[in-house]
């Protein structure tokens, strides 16, 4: 693919900057906006790009799901709004879409989840916030109260996400990174990392307590609350693999909670 | 006609707290298995006919044979479904030497 890339940006997540190009002005300021401090100046270091060819809008089918394979050593990315291609042998690759933000965040997703599969981390659906130079992850599926719980955070807390974690093992064990992968709260996450202090499974109820839970419930939950998105047999199996050393590392609870912030007294 | 059951060789599966969890590589569906399950694949090695795993789930379970068949088969099924398993008319081991190289992933 010949592309006049006039335009560099590089869009630094969990402390991997995947350098994007694009020859339209227009398009460079809207990743501008929608990813505002997670958006680097280039360096001559980085490792991954993805060249943007931008193409005229179509109408989206909604049922139209992700598809993510491997073929003859690429990663073929697919949904009914973008075509993309990684080679991770040589850590470049292209996106096809219209102008719109939506769609690069889906590949960034997905790039994401493959980058850190092979790091032993992953992307999982909860919201993180750091407090007293920790964080703390609130794992549960759409309804759960992640972005409930990220707008009753009080002043000393920032808020990671309020959608999509980031996590990568570190010496110490695990450190969580904010993301721009927002839900509900439609603001992006503080840019910031560090130590992971707990995860807790979001469950509602009438008052506000913290519950052990056994070591295979915990696996359970995390996995499930897991970003998949190639169905791969290396890298399911690699993800399965981190999640098992992940709970083995990390205290996993259950956060049975009311909707006020009175939740935030049992976080430090 | 033998039927010869064996575990998909990449599948994700990991015992913890006496739970048997996999995974299937093909759709990520997480199963949990129970006692009989844990069983039926700890035998499914592809060289033991599935008439011989029931004889032993009956043994070990005490369940009555047709009733240990029938839930053998439907488990049997629904894993061969997510690629967590492999059913054939003869031992397994012989038809992967059989099979032509997988590309490296």
């Amino acid at each position: 693919m010949t592309l006049t890339a006039t335009h560099e940006l590089a869009i630094d997540i969990g402390g991997m900057p995947i350098l994007v190009r694009t020859d339209s002005a227009q398009f460079a300021a809207l990743l501008e906006d929608r990813y505002g401090s997670f958006i680097h100046a280039p360096s001559s270091d980085g490792i991954f790009s993805l060249d943007v060819e931008l193409i005229p809008a179509r109408t989206i089918e909604e049922d139209e799901d992700v598809s993510v394979r491997l073929e003859s050593g690429s990663w073929i990315m697919t949904r009914g709004d973008f075509r993309a291609e990684w080679d991770p042998r040589t850590g470049h690759g292209w996106v096809r879409q219209s102008a719109n933000p939506y769609s690069i965040d889906g590949v960034l997703r997905i790039l994401h989840s493959l980058l850190l599969a092979r790091e032993g981390g992953f992307l999982v659906h909860a919201a993180s916030a750091v407090r007293n130079g920790r964080a703390f992850l609130f794992a549960g599926v759409s309804g759960a109260g992640k972005t409930t719980l990220s707008r009753l955070a009080p002043p000393d807390a920032e808020v990671l996400t309020d959608e999509i974690s980031y996590l990568r093992p570190c010496p110490s064990g695990y450190e969580a990174f904010g993301t721009p992968f927002a839900g509900e709260l439609a603001r992006i996450g503080a840019n910031l990392r560090a130590p992971l202090a707990a995860i807790y499974l979001l469950v509602q109820g009438p008052e506000n307590r913290i519950e052990t839970v056994e070591p295979a419930e915990a696996a359970r939950a995390v996995l499930r609350n897991i970003l998949f998105f190639a169905h791969d047999e290396e890298l399911v199996g690699l993800v399965f693999k981190s999640v098992f050393d992940f709970v083995a590392r990390v205290p996993v609870q259950r956060l049975i909670f009311t909707p006020d912030a009175r939740v935030w007294e049992l976080v430090v | 006609m033998a039927t010869y059951v064996a575990r998909s060789k990449q599948v994700a599966a990991r015992m913890l707290g006496g739970e048997m969890m996999i995974m299937s590589p093909r759709d990520t569906t997480l199963f949990n298995l129970n006692e009989v399950g844990s069983a039926i694949w700890k035998f499914a090695d592809g060289q033991t006919p599935l008439h011989e795993i029931v004889e032993r789930l009956c043994a070990e379970f005490d369940v009555a044979p047709e009733v240990a068949r029938q839930d053998a088969e439907a488990f049997i099924q629904e894993m061969a479904e997510h690629g967590i398993m492999q059913v054939s008319d003869r031992p397994i081991a012989a038809i992967a030497n059989e099979a032509p190289p997988q590309e490296p992933k």
